[in-house]
């Protein structure tokens, strides 16, 4: 009997360790662009969902902007175009890239000045409940990716 | 005798043709352009708007460059410094003719883009890169001149708004004539190859 409620609590115990170690989406290369002023800056990641479940971004913050909105821009039909996205599934073991010209979080409002080289925290909200805090580098306006 | 003589003059006026014709198609040769070919379907490169630096101009002061126009807004986080961002790896890549390049940012929201604004932006970008901005009335007559369109999107409830726009990129050679169209997504190396060859037409050799 306490045999079992031992073994019982490790599993308990090895599950609720095995959760915190692995998140279902993995983040990488997460760089934004640094406009002048106070403007807008575009915020650009690689997400790798490593469950085998879809699991969706359905929201972005961060404390050093005002607003974090997850946006989509394309260039159908010759018109450039931005739309706010509710939701952004990531399929089962599948990798989705935020990159110019595509799904970007628009961050705006900035607190603080902020200049190429900082590192800035963005949160992002998934269906299942979890945070993923990811980390930023801040990169000139004319910047390609997350390293030149 | 004098038939002879008109009929030798005429032989001789139609080899002098023929050669300048000949001479004519060596200085200006059809360039095998990668990039849409727009010459002759869209008009000159004229203009009246005011630069990043507050000063009224207008197309003619280009002339003598190469102009790469692009209609767009700083308020834009994503898709126009893209194109910027290309457009400045572009220049570096084409080397010292980029020198005779101008990127032309034509701002299509005039409320929130003013020259100052446009100037931090535009230089952020590329150090050949001109901000222009204008009334609303001018901004729309540059537009429709090159059937090109942008409209307001209804705000997001902060004041905050986007324009979506045509995202055509317009090349202009160096006497102000309408060359090219690309859009964001051609590849910098057709960029690139076409750009040689529009700052070499009419260079002195």
């Amino acid at each position: 009997m306490i045999f079992r409620s031992l073994v019982a609590a490790m599993l308990l115990f090895t599950g609720a360790v095995h959760a915190a170690d692995a998140p279902t989406v993995k983040a990488s290369d997460g760089w934004l662009r640094v406009l002048p002023g106070n403007l807008p800056a575009g915020g650009y990641v690689s997400f790798e969902n490593v469950s085998d479940r879809t699991v969706s971004i359905v929201g972005a913050s961060s404390a050093d902007y005002a607003d974090a909105m997850v946006h989509r821009s394309s260039t159908d039909g010759g018109m450039g175009r931005m739309e706010m996205v509710d939701s952004v599934p990531l399929p089962p073991k599948g990798k989705l890239a935020f990159s110019p010209g595509g799904y970007h979080v628009m961050l705006m409002g900035a607190k603080h000045p902020v200049k190429a080289g900082d590192k800035i925290v963005v949160t992002f909200a998934l269906s299942d409940g979890e945070k993923l805090p990811v980390t930023f580098l801040a990169r000139p306006a004319n910047a390609t990716g997350p390293t030149d | 005798m004098k038939p002879s003589f008109s009929r030798r003059a005429l032989g001789a006026l139609l080899i002098l043709i023929a050669l300048v014709c000949v001479s004519g198609c060596q200085h200006e040769p059809q360039p095998a352009w990668r990039l849409t070919d727009v010459s002759g379907h869209l008009p000159d490169l004229d203009f009246r708007l005011t630069d990043d630096n507050g000063k009224a101009v207008t197309g003619a002061d280009f002339k003598g460059k190469v102009t790469l126009m692009y209609f767009g807004y700083t308020h834009c986080p994503d898709v126009c410094p893209l194109t910027l961002t290309q457009l400045h790896v572009v220049l570096d890549r084409l080397g010292p003719p980029a020198d005779n390049v101008r990127i032309l940012f034509v701002s299509v929201d005039p409320k929130r883009d003013t020259p100052a604004i446009m100037h931090a932006y535009v230089n952020a970008f590329d150090k050949r890169a001109v901000g222009l901005v204008g009334s609303d009335a001018d901004v729309e007559a540059l537009a429709k001149r090159y059937r090109s369109a942008f409209t307001r999107e209804p705000d997001r409830g902060d004041g905050a708004y986007d324009v979506s726009h045509s995202s055509a990129i317009y090349f202009f050679d160096a006497q102000g004539k309408a060359r090219l169209l690309a859009t964001p997504s051609a590849s910098q190396d057709d960029m690139v190859h076409d750009l040689h060859l529009l700052t070499s037409l009419g260079a002195q050799p």
